[in-house]
This record gives structure tokens, sequence and C-alpha cells, in this order.
């Protein structure tokens, strides 16, 4: 679907990428990660026909620079930092949706989903929005139309528990037929997200690996911790993945979106020493839990 | 074609909510209310007065000010919003450069040409309101080259906006590109003319170069036919031109010289890089 061939960029004199080839299949979820500099971006730049640059670049045989509309028309892209627009949401969502032939409820009903009410700030400049919500409306943007590749900068960075487990629903809605390259310069923060990784450093691929892909995008974690002692970093932690406290006010519960397990237990792991009990069991299709 | 109206109507609905229209409107709007405020409708010179006075005060000023402030505002908003990022995800949506780079133009046109046009109805109805004779002549007149000094502006500024990648150098480059045009206004030019022995010839046609002085002189011809102010030069200019020559002269080289250098920037933006 998309073939990277010996691509170079420069600026002035530095070298940003040094001859990239790649193939991303459709159905592949691509996580492509480095450190800051590593090319990641002016990749993805290159992707989008924003830069110009040496090699090729195709997507099904098209490359973006000169077939923008036809290429662009299939890909959604979520910025890593939200362009600071003045526009109300209501004017992004029918501009977004009248060039790419789309209908803007559909994007209005993706919001929905991530817990975004478009319909209510559809008179607020964009640019006064709550991080989380900017997030959501741009991803609401990419996903709410008929786009089959994928191209999102830290996609779940900014968005609440609930939302990043809408988000993994959505993306599992997509996942046979799109292709999507996610950005990170951290692993664990798509790791449940993809099925490949790419890393990058200093304008090289120098790692291309497959992930075993047992997790469930749309699985969830029925999770109890118990504590030694009350601590209120641990406590204010917990509440922020929407867990609840029970009659023992060391012990807390909640529901946590499946491919969120490895972030989850990041956090858990930097109060291990008052760890006292961890239970995690998958819920079953019929089991009425949802994410908090 | 769609893509174009969208783009247009976008970007005026960005300009309308930015900090910059705001202080635009308002410096267009208060020299009209100045004006008033001052009693100049009631005032005489070269044998205007009224609401005809008023129009060649305000023309006069906007001379002064329009370039300026059309140059700053469109290099200042189209390098700063590739430095913020609008750029990179505006031009990830399936959108031709030619509709996006065009219709971003005619957006801004619309935005810039609209305080200048309104305070001059806005004039006009206040006119009307307190009985004066309404020069619609002359207002039909100033509201052609007042469109036509937007149009040559703007497009400069988007020159300069794609020419410069960051928006401190833009902004550099349009106040330097207004002080050149400003520094061949007619006086110094014939102070040139004077010292370096240049053949009249090309201090008419740098006179007639320089958008600025072309605007000068056309609001100059309504109360000065003759163009006695100017001195020798009007010669040669109304013997080339005849006073209606001139006059279409003056409305059409501006868009022309707007246009082409906005088609030189567009050229240049559709061949690099994009954010």
């Amino acid at each position: 679907m998309i073939e990277f061939s010996g691509v170079t960029k420069r600026f002035r004199r530095h070298q940003v990428l040094k001859g990239i080839d790649l193939v991303i299949e459709r159905g592949q979820r691509v996580a492509l990660v480095g450190s800051n500099g590593a090319g990641k971006t002016t990749l993805i730049r290159c992707l989008l026909g924003e830069y110009r640059h040496g090699g090729q670049i195709c997507v099904d045989g098209l490359a973006p620079r000169s077939h923008r509309e036809q290429v662009l028309s299939r890909v959604g892209f979520v910025p890593q930092l939200p362009p600071p627009l003045r526009m109300p949401v209501g004017q992004l969502i029918r501009f977004a949706a009248g060039l790419c032939g789309g209908e803007p409820e559909r994007m209005h009903q993706v919001a929905e989903q991530l817990g975004f009410d478009a319909h209510r700030f559809r008179r607020q400049p964009f640019v006064r929005l709550s991080g989380g919500q900017k997030q959501k409306l741009l991803i609401a943007v990419a996903l709410g139309r008929d786009a089959d590749l994928l191209v999102m900068d830290e996609p779940a960075a900014n968005l609440d528990p609930d939302a990043r487990h809408a988000l993994f629903h959505l993306l599992a809605e997509r996942q046979e037929r799109a292709a999507m390259l996610i950005s990170s310069h951290r692993l664990d923060e798509v790791a449940p997200l993809v099925n490949r990784v790419v890393e990058m450093d200093q304008g090289r691929v120098v790692l291309d690996d497959e992930v075993v892909d047992t997790v469930e995008m749309t699985s969830r974690l029925v999770v109890g911790v118990e504590m030694g002692q009350r601590e209120d970093a641990f406590i204010a932690a917990l509440r922020q993945w929407g867990f609840l406290e029970t009659d023992d006010p060391r012990r807390w519960t909640g529901v946590i979106a499946g491919p969120d397990r490895l972030r989850f237990l990041g956090m858990v792991s930097r109060y291990a020493a008052l760890l006292t009990r961890l239970d995690m069991r998958e819920a079953s299709d019929t089991e009425n839990v949802d994410v908090a | 074609m769609m893509h174009l109206w969208l783009t247009a109507a976008t970007d005026v609905i960005e300009s309308l909510r930015a900090r910059w229209f705001m202080v635009y409107s308002l410096v267009f709007g208060g020299i009209v209310v100045i004006l008033f405020a001052f009693g100049l409708s009631e005032s005489r010179i070269m044998g205007f007065t009224g609401l005809s006075r008023l129009l060649v005060t305000y023309i006069q000023l906007s001379m002064a000010i329009l370039p300026i402030f059309v140059l700053i505002t469109t290099v200042r908003s189209v390098a700063g919003d590739r430095e913020a990022g609008i750029f990179e995800y505006m031009l990830s949506l399936p959108v031709s450069l030619s509709a996006w780079y065009w219709g971003r133009f005619l957006g801004r046109f619309f935005v810039v040409f609209l305080p200048v046009f309104l305070a001059m109805v806005g004039a006009v109805a206040w006119g009307m309101v307190e009985g004066l004779e309404i020069p619609w002549n002359l207002f039909v007149y100033y509201s052609g080259l007042l469109m036509a000094l937007a149009w040559c502006f703007l497009g400069i500024g988007m020159l300069i906006s794609t020419l410069a990648r960051s928006s401190d150098v833009a902004q550099g480059a349009a106040f330097l590109v207004w002080l050149v045009l400003l520094l061949f206004l007619d006086l110094i030019l014939l102070g040139v003319l004077i010292q370096e022995r240049l053949p009249p010839e090309t201090a008419v046609a740098i006179a007639l170069a320089n958008p600025l002085q072309v605007f000068r002189t056309a609001t100059m011809m309504l109360f000065d036919p003759q163009l006695v102010l100017l001195g020798p030069t009007a010669y040669v200019i109304l013997d080339r031109f005849s006073l209606e020559g001139y006059i279409a002269w003056a409305v059409l080289y501006p868009i022309v010289f707007g246009t082409v250098a906005a088609g030189i920037g567009y050229l240049v933006f559709r061949r690099s890089d994009l954010p």
C-alpha cells in the first residue's frame, strides 16, 4: 500500500532522512518510534506530500506530492501538536468535510464516541478548547471519513481513559482495511495499538520488527488494586484512571481498556512498594462493565 | 472551485477573529470618525468641501497606512501560520495547492479591503444623515483605487510570505519593500533626478512603476487635474496617458502588479516545502 524507496531529505547542510526503504501493507499498524530528531515527523511530512524529497514515496502507486488530492482524500492525519486555529469547531468540521467530500455529521458522531460534544462547542474557537478536546476533535476529523491510511502522531497522549478506549474501538473497526502509521517517541504509548514497530535513529530505520498481537483492541480488564497504606499520589493516579474506592479504603477497583494494560502497569509500577495485591482479569463480552 | 471558496471562506473566518483585524478595522474606522469629529467636512481646501473634502483626506491617509498594514498583517499571519503548524495540518487535507493559495489570497483580500471600504461607506452614510451632498463619482473612483492598492500590496505580501521561511524575516522584508517604494515617491525622485542628471524618462518610468506613486498621482488628479503639484513630471504623464488613460492605468496596473507578484509566490510555494 505504501512504499518508501530510498527516501532522503536534506535541510540545507543537515541530512534528516538518509535513504528510507519501507513497505507498509494494508492491515498493518506500524509504530514509528525514535528519539527527537530521528526523522519521524519529516518522514510523515514527506508521506503527506508536504516536503520535497529524494527517492520515491508511493501510496498505491501514486506519489503524494504530485497526486495530492487523490492520496490525501484517503489519509486521516492527527498531528502531535494541535494547530492554533481560531475558527470555530463547527467551521473546522464543515471545512474538513467539504474538502474530503464527507458528512459533517459523521465527524460529529465520532467526536461524540470520544466523549466530545462538537455540536455544543460548535461556536467555540478551536484554539480555546482544552488539549484533550482538541485531540478528540482532530481524531474525529481524521476518522469521520473513509480514510484507509491513518497517520497519527501520539494520538492517545492527551486522552482520558474513556476516550482512549473509544479510540481503540474506532481503530479496531478499521484495522483490517486500513494501514496505520502511529508516531511516538515512546514505544509504551503506542505499543498496544500496533502490530509492527519501526524505530528510526539519525534519519535511518534501525529496527523493523513484528509485534505479537494477541490483545484485542476492544477488550477490557477488570482490575483490583490493594495498597498497604493510603498514599495520596497513588490514589490521585488511580482516580485519573477512573478507579473507585471500595468499602475497604485501601482497595480500589476499576476497568481499563485491554490495550492500555502496559501503560497501566507502568503507572502502578511507580507505586510498587505500596502494592499488596493486584488483580486483573479480562471482562467477558456479556459482562456489563465499562471503562470509567 | 468549491475548494477555493471553502478555503477563502475559512480564511475570512480565521481573520475576522484575529487581533490584527480588530486593530486594522479600528484604525480605518477611527480615521473617518476623527475626520468627522474634527469638522473636516466643514472645512475647505482647493475648492473641496463637505464629504469630498473628507474623502480626499481619507484617501491620502489610506495611502500612508494601507500598504504597510496590508504587508505586515499578511506576512505576519501567513508566515506565522506556517510556523505555528497550521499549514502542516490544513495541507494534510485533500485540497489542491492552487485552491489553498488562491483561496487564501481571495479571503485575505476581502478581509483587508472590507474595513477600508466600510469606513468610506460609513462616511457616506453619515454624510447623508447630515444632509451633505454625496460625491458618488469620487466614492466609486476612490473605492476602485483603494481596491487596486490593497490587491497590489496583498500580492507583494503573499510573495514575501512564500519566500521568507520565518515571520521575523518576512516582516523585515515587507518593511524594506515598503521603505523602498516610499523612497521613490516623487519628491525624492526629483531630488535624485536633479543630483544625478537622470533622463526624465527614467524618472517618469520609475514613478509609473511604483504602485504607491501611481496611487498618489491618481488621487491628486481629481482635485488637481493639471497635476501642478507634481511639477514637470505632470507633462509627461498627461501627454502620454491623458487624464482618463492615467486613471485606467492607476486602477489596472496595481492589480496586474499584485497578481504577478502573487503568481510568482504561488510558483515558489508549489515548488518548495509547504510547512
